[in-house]
């Protein structure tokens, strides 16, 4: 049974990612960076523990496919809407930080130029 | 040409989410379908011929991969910096620009950049799009536009534009 | 229920720790709303763990729609820390 070797070994290494993003968590010095290995790892983690057990179940396979892709699509809309978030809120980057373009530019006044598609 | 299209795009959307074959599931996903593309039928996007066209289906399928490759690799490179004692990380927010032009395609850009290695795109302003870099190279724009945007834009521009 | 997933499980249960500790120790409320984003995407992984252990394809359905409802959650929460509606 190969495919259910596979499945193991892609379910292990994705609670593995998933358990480097705790850690990732806990260890990084500012909100920024936190989200950095937290939207990172998570992914990958929970997408290779999904179809880990979409490849262990072929059966299955085309719902955890959906799932998967689902996260892959949704993931980082919410990090950077977070993202967006909390540098509007004014928390400010983590020291030893080197530059900050976006506050240098917001200070002169984002504008808006035509992009309409 | 619009309702067809979008009717077409739900219909297949919601095959894959009820993953039935069944006949009466399948009438009332196509008249649900159809019902919800009369209503609003820009679900498909403004220009809704551009599902037609087999080569952007071809770069989405090569782009999987490319994109695949380079999140293995983002992940290497984050667990390599959590594991590491001394937390090797130089952050900063830099401000690069991109060709693209629609919506859906800087959408695409964007999420691709969040999911590869040190990058996390934080605001969207025209064609600029700042970006939180664990791991500042260099505090340019071009250099910066050449070292992130560059690799997807090349895929992302045939697939959207 | 193998040692695999023994393992497995508990690596899990450990990242959704450390996701907690982040919400509950914060400092910022920013950093809280990153932890409880992570704890989402953490549990939807689980709830298909769950399906892996006991067999069962029901709760991929469960872990679909937890998907898609912990999403609007984040992205609610993003847009009161904005200050927007």
């Amino acid at each position: 049974m190969v495919y259910r070797a596979l499945g193991e070994f892609l379910i292990l290494v994705g609670s593995l990612f998933l358990f480097l993003a705790g850690i990732g968590l806990l260890r990084m010095p500012d909100v920024y960076n936190r989200m950095q290995t937290g939207t990172k790892a998570t992914t990958l983690g929970a997408l290779s523990l999904i179809m880990g057990v979409g490849i262990y179940h072929p059966q299955w396979f085309f719902k955890t496919a959906i799932i998967s892709l689902f996260i892959l699509l949704t993931n980082p809309v919410s990090s950077h809407a977070l993202a967006r978030a909390s540098h509007n809120k004014g928390i400010p980057l983590a020291e030893g930080s080197v530059l900050d373009r976006y506050a240098e530019d917001k200070e002169r006044g984002l504008k808006e130029e035509e992009n309409d598609s | 040409m619009k309702v067809v299209v979008s009717t077409v795009v739900l219909f297949v959307l919601w095959v894959a989410i009820t993953g039935s074959f069944d006949p009466q599931e399948l009438s009332v996903g196509l008249i649900t379908a159809a019902v919800i593309s009369m209503i609003a039928p820009g679900v498909a996007g403004p220009e809704p011929k551009k599902w037609l066209q087999p080569k952007r289906y071809l770069f989405t399928f090569i782009y999987l991969f490319y994109f695949i490759y380079a999140m293995v690799k983002a992940n290497l490179d984050v667990a390599m910096r959590v594991i590491n004692p001394r937390l090797p990380i130089n952050p900063g927010i830099v401000k690069v620009k991109t060709k693209l032009k629609t919506h859906a395609g800087k959408l695409a850009l964007a999420n691709s950049i969040t999911l590869t290695p040190g990058t996390l795109s934080v605001d969207i302003v025209g064609q600029y799009l700042y970006i939180h870099w664990i791991d500042v190279k260099s505090p340019d724009i071009e250099a910066a536009t050449q070292e992130i945007v560059k690799g997807f834009e090349r895929f992302l521009e045939v697939i959207f534009e | 229920m193998s040692n695999l997933l023994i393992i497995v499980f508990a690596l899990v249960s450990l990242a959704t720790v450390m996701a907690v500790y982040r919400i509950v120790a914060g400092p910022t409320i920013s950093d809280r709303a990153v932890g409880l984003d992570t704890a989402t995407t953490i549990t939807t992984a689980m709830i298909v763990l769950f399906s892996q252990i006991f067999h069962r394809a029901i709760y991929l359905d469960v872990a679909l729609v937890y998907a898609v409802l912990a999403f609007l959650g984040v992205i609610a929460l993003a847009r009161y820390l904005e200050g927007g509606v």
